[in-house]
């Protein structure tokens, strides 16, 4: 049969010759070899000086999104918690009262939205789901901890503060709200 | 014996007792670095400026972690492996001649604490003895995997000894004597034994590295089927000392390769100097030759791949043995041709 690729070799127990039974320059052969690495560049990025640069569709940490006026985008509709295939997201909804139009965009938003990040996969699923261009992967790392239960973001974690917004443009391109 | 010689051994024995001990800590460092640099890595480089404190940082680690004696460990015998190990492993640079006569004080000191006339006999010696501290340390521990990597390594220093002893035998003839100091002034200048003897250096120089433990004999180590061999159930510094006694003892077996093959502190052109200078630059060629060997053993650490058991055997017995006794022979021939035995 014909191989699909050159890099097949045909296996073959033919008995050594007297140079090979000598093993030694097979050896002087493999130590010329690691020789030569010595000197070679290595690829190290030394992580908390050095950072490796992301794709601009990397996956990491969530953000919750206000839009322009500040107000938080999610309405606790639950589609992201549907989406997720690690089931990692659980919220509970409540209902917008008088007076406070102008921290919540829509008459529903979520009192408590946690995510799970030992369980999230980082699948971007719920990004997709999300009809409210509410929550959004970024490129940031989430940080170890030592304890479990540190790893369970709430609302604190996750919605954006007013005055340091979280840039998403690079992800911005799903074209259901237009450009923020 | 008057009281400046003991002075002067004194001084010569702490100076060389730390220098053992530097030399080791910072092996430990260039094998990290070198596997690294041989990976295509960094290697450490957090202690200190390009990781150089990294020794230091590794000891107090050492100092630091619980001192752990298993419930049925045969306490005693627990401690006494890893001492016997260490003590082994330094009092082997006890013979070495370390560089030809310093005048200082209106005396002459030899740098070499004892010269024996049967230093490569105490060599020996010494390198059987180590293989106690092995045995012991695996025996006392009491789990089957420490007493494996023990049997291995008794069984693997017992094979890999007579070839070595045949090799050295093969110089003891080239030089007359089985003094170092001897074997080395034989070889004055250029006139280094491994341009006579290249494949009894090669056969030493095999057995040296499965002597020392290191790979590709690291048999009764083992980190992926033995969890360490002999030293699984060590902790803190007594493990510290089973790892520091192998570094001891790859710098000390670098020092003997070089003096029974490369001259030892002997350099071409070495005519040209007398006296003190000659001193200095003769301990600075006898380390610069000891620091290369130590570099191509940890070089081939790092290349060839650990042999399985019954090829360590077969090599020891069916290869290298009798290709000793073949140049033991020939060149026992050779220098009776020399001596004119065969003339008349």
């Amino acid at each position: 049969m014909e191989s699909l690729t050159n890099r097949k070799r045909v296996v073959s127990d033919k008995p050594m010759t007297f140079l090979e039974k000598l093993y030694l320059p097979a050896i002087w052969g493999g130590m010329f070899i690691t020789l030569k690495h010595i000197f070679k560049k290595n690829h190290t990025i030394k992580y908390p000086e050095e950072q490796r640069v992301f794709a601009p569709v990397y996956r990491g940490m969530h953000v919750l999104k206000r839009d322009e006026e500040g107000r938080e985008n999610c309405t606790a509709c639950g589609l992201c918690a549907v989406a997720c295939p690690a089931e990692a997201i659980t919220m509970v909804a409540e209902e917008r009262k008088k007076g406070e139009e102008l921290l919540y965009r829509e008459e529903k938003y979520a009192s408590s939205y946690e995510i799970n990040m030992l369980r999230c996969i980082f699948c971007g699923l719920c990004e997709e789901a999300c009809p409210k261009e509410a929550v959004f992967l970024t490129d940031r790392i989430v940080p170890t901890e030592f304890d479990r239960n540190d790893f369970i973001y709430d609302k604190s974690v996750l919605v954006e503060p007013i005055n340091d917004r979280i840039d998403i443009t690079k992800r911005q391109n799903t074209g259901k709200r237009g450009v923020i | 014996m008057d009281t400046a010689l003991l002075i002067e051994k004194l001084v010569l024995v702490v100076v060389l007792f730390l220098v053992s001990l530097g030399i080791a800590a910072y092996s430990t460092y260039f094998e990290r670095k070198l596997a690294a640099w041989i990976q295509d890595r960094v290697g450490p480089d957090r202690a200190g400026p390009f990781g150089i404190l990294q020794p230091i940082a590794d000891g107090v680690k050492m100092f630091m972690k619980e001192d752990f004696t298993p419930k049925n460990a045969d306490r005693w015998l627990f401690i006494l492996g890893p001492g016997i190990a260490m003590f082994t492993a330094l009092i082997t640079s006890s013979i070495v001649p370390w560089g030809t006569d310093l005048y200082l004080f209106g005396r002459t000191i030899v740098l070499q604490v004892a010269d024996f006339n049967i230093g490569i006999l105490f060599v020996f010696g010494t390198i059987s003895i180590g293989v106690y501290g092995i045995m012991i340390g695996g025996w006392a521990s009491n789990n089957k995997y420490s007493l494996y990597g023990a049997i291995r390594a008794s069984s693997q220093m017992i094979s890999y000894e007579l070839a070595m002893g045949i090799s050295a035998i093969t110089i003891i003839m080239m030089s007359g004597s089985l003094g170092l100091t001897d074997i080395v002034k034989s070889q004055h200048g250029m006139n280094w034994n491994i341009f006579y003897q290249p494949v009894c250096f090669l056969v030493f120089f095999i057995c040296a590295l499965a002597e020392t433990n290191r790979a590709p004999f690291d048999l009764p180590e083992c980190e992926s089927e033995l969890i360490g061999g002999y030293h699984t159930e060590y902790s803190s510094m007594k493990l510290g000392l089973f790892l520091f006694a192998e570094y001891v003892s790859m710098f000390v077996s670098a020092a003997i390769i070089s003096i029974l093959f490369f001259g030892g502190y002997n350099f071409p052109g070495m005519d040209h100097f007398s006296g003190n200078t000659l001193a200095l630059l003769s301990v600075l060629v006898f380390f610069a030759k000891i620091f290369f060997f130590i570099f191509v053993i940890m070089w081939i650490r790092w290349t060839i791949p650990r042999f399985r058991f019954d090829q360590l055997m077969h090599l020891g017995w069916k290869v290298l043995i009798p290709i000793a006794i073949i140049n033991l022979m020939l060149t026992g021939i050779v220098i009776a041709f020399h001596e004119g035995w065969f003339l008349n």
